[in-house]
């Protein structure tokens, strides 16, 4: 009897004292605060993001449907969307391969190096775009350590597509390593290792157990390092030198057509790269929407 | 199928830590050995070296007569079931038993009806029929275990090895699963070794037990030998329970203080020693030469027993006995308690 009335006298006593303290964290004042919050946040992604974004459509469209299609199926624009295109389709493949490879050897192995080998990873992040570009004008330009060895051999790096895609995979380099390293590591290597001792060579181990199972956070990778191949400007910028229908990519074009006061030509180019955007935020938002277990443990840095 | 491992002298050292000093050890075919010793012992290290997941810096690990350095992972043929099972999240049941056949050289890889029908066989000997399309994160853990174990079986191993097989499931499950892993291994007859921290669970299992502790094997014997005749204080504590009692052996006489407590002792090992006694082998007697007087202090429920706790007079510890019949003497009683059978080790 005594047995059973304690456990009802203990979450009566403890009841009262709980109460204060929960009616504090989301009573009087909480509300307030939250919207204040929710306010603000609201307020400042529609002042900042949503309505530049939004001027960017309407700008494009403000000649005319007509006037939109011109702008950018004109020669020279289409040079740039193709060019964009053949770079991102070099980077990207590229990135991921090399992204792999690295986020491999970090998160499976211990060797000396380690540490050093993860900030190099992170360094194009922390590095400005436009220095990116010039590093290689000084090795690869005319003026630069190797220009008169490649200028005697007749390759083209700086001011042509190679000096493109090196800026390009630079820049764009963290960003599937980034994503695949955490995962890797949260998963650890117990399942190679079972599918070792069941006897698969390493090529199966790969492809059957290690890229199933990051498939998720690599997608995401993918996602992002092909967004900003297609948009970046500063790197590209210094090695393009801007030759229009040859070494012009989009958004090298946009600044162009901007700066000769063709505002909505630019606008309506630039719509194409807002509109990869919201197509890569929403591929992310329905990845994390369907997948978000998955990708948690790749989230986590 | 069964094969015989052989041991041979191996050290294993991580960077300044020293995981396996010198250990030897021989598995009969078909037996099942159990690897038992606290964390940090080398009990996994040894595991994963026979199965060639580490390489030892000396020594060397035998199949029958192959030395296992001259086998890649693949010939080594082993079924390892690892703690926490590491079944493939991205595939079924089946896909994840059948992973093994698939693995293997076209030549010698089985078609697809045979190692559908395999599967099959295997989840029936697992005792989990009709659980194919399943993924691994729809089953509970005693079923995972059982999967990971049916997927190990799929390569036909020449060992069985598995890493702290029930050390993720909650008690209940553990004794069953203990219980169908004793009979299937009397039915499939598999060399299988395990590591286990759990003294219980070895002694039930094993047909012989493998104590480790900082890396040194420190005795190999039956459940009863190990467990009835220690071979050092480390294994006779790690065991189970045990009073110690500093005594004074002199001819085959124990003597607490100038009082004899125990005689009949074989080992001619005058001079102090320390004497383990188990608590359910301290019983109450009348008075009788060898005994030990005490006061009761405490009385316990340990499981199924309970225990009375004894103080004795220049004993700094009191002394755990195990009640065997339901009379029970009262707190502060005086009594006399007699060893029925205890260990000696020399502390000189």
């Amino acid at each position: 009897m005594s047995e059973a009335t304690l456990p009802d006298r203990a979450t009566n006593l403890a009841a009262p004292a709980a109460r204060p303290r929960t009616a504090r964290r989301t009573g009087a004042e909480g509300p307030v605060v939250q919207l204040l919050l929710i306010t603000v946040s609201l307020a400042f992604l529609l002042l900042f993001l949503l309505l530049p974004l939004i001027s960017v459509f309407v700008e494009a469209g403000a000649r005319g449907w007509a006037a939109y299609r011109e702008a950018i199926t004109e020669p020279d624009a289409v040079a740039a969307i193709r060019l964009t295109l053949l770079v991102a389709a070099i980077a990207v493949p590229f990135n991921v391969v090399v992204g792999i490879a690295a986020a491999w050897a970090i998160a499976k192995f211990e060797f000396t190096g380690k540490n050093l080998l993860i900030s190099l990873i992170d360094l194009p992040f922390s590095v400005s775009p436009v220095i990116s570009g010039l590093v290689y004008v000084l090795l690869f330009g005319a003026q630069g350590y190797l220009g008169p060895f490649l200028k005697a051999n007749g390759i083209e790096i700086i001011f042509a597509l190679p000096g493109l895609i090196l800026a390009t995979i630079f820049v764009t380099f963290p960003f599937v390593a980034r994503e695949l390293i955490p995962h890797m590591q949260a998963l650890g290597s117990t399942d190679e290792e079972a599918a070792l001792t069941l006897g698969a060579s390493p090529w199966r181990v790969f492809f059957a157990i290690t890229l199933p199972n990051v498939k998720w956070s690599l997608f995401y990778g993918i996602l992002l390092c092909n967004a900003r191949a297609m948009g970046e400007f500063g790197a590209v910028a210094v090695v393009s030198g801007k030759i229009r229908g040859l070494t012009n990519t989009m958004p090298l074009h946009v600044e162009i057509l901007y700066n000769e006061y063709m505002g909505a030509a630019a606008f309506a180019v630039a719509s194409l790269l807002a509109g990869l955007a919201l197509v890569t935020l929403a591929l992310k938002s329905l990845l994390e929407w369907r997948y978000g277990d998955a990708i948690a443990a790749a989230r986590r840095h | 199928m069964s094969v015989a491992v052989t041991i041979e002298a191996i050290d294993k050292r991580f960077l300044a830590f020293q995981a396996l000093r010198n250990v030897s050890l021989d598995i009969q075919p078909g037996e099942l050995v159990a690897l038992l010793g606290p964390s940090g012992s080398g009990k996994t290290t040894l595991l994963r070296l026979i199965a060639g997941l580490e390489q030892a810096d000396a020594g060397r690990v035998l199949f029958g007569d192959d030395d296992t350095r001259d086998l890649s992972l693949r010939d080594r043929r082993i079924g390892f079931v690892f703690q926490h099972y590491a079944l493939f999240k991205t595939m079924t049941v089946a896909e994840n038993i059948a992973f093994g056949l698939r693995s293997r050289p076209r030549a010698e890889r089985p078609d697809g009806a045979e190692i559908t029908r395999r599967v099959k066989a295997l989840l029936e000997l697992v005792q989990l029929p009709d659980l194919e399309r399943r993924y691994p994160s729809q089953l509970s853990g005693g079923q995972r275990q059982r999967v990971a174990l049916a997927r190990a079986l799929a390569i036909e191993p020449q060992v069985l090895l598995l890493d702290e097989p029930f050390g993720a499931l909650d008690a209940k499950i553990r004794k069953d699963l203990r219980a169908w892993l004793r009979d299937l291994h009397s039915r499939t007859g598999h060399t299988t070794v395990f590591v286990t921290h759990d003294q219980e669970e070895a002694l039930e299992l094993a047909d012989r037990v493998a104590i480790l502790h900082e890396g040194k094997l420190e005795q190999v014997g039956t459940p009863d030998d190990v467990y009835d005749h220690p071979a050092t204080p480390f294994v006779c504590e790690f065991l189970g329970e045990a009073n110690r009692l500093p005594v004074k052996i002199v001819g085959s006489q124990a003597f607490l203080g100038d009082r004899p407590v125990l005689g009949g002792l074989t080992q001619n090992q005058s001079g102090p020693a320390a004497l383990y006694v188990r608590p359910h082998h301290l019983k109450f007697v009348d008075e009788t030469p060898l005994s030990i007087p005490g006061v009761v202090e405490q009385l316990r429920r340990t499981g199924a027993l309970r225990r009375a706790e004894i103080a004795v007079a220049g004993l700094t510890k009191r002394l755990d006995l195990d009640l065997t019949s339901q009379v029970a003497p009262a707190i502060g009683e005086r009594v006399r308690v007699k060893i029925t059978h205890a260990t000696a080790f020399a502390t000189a």
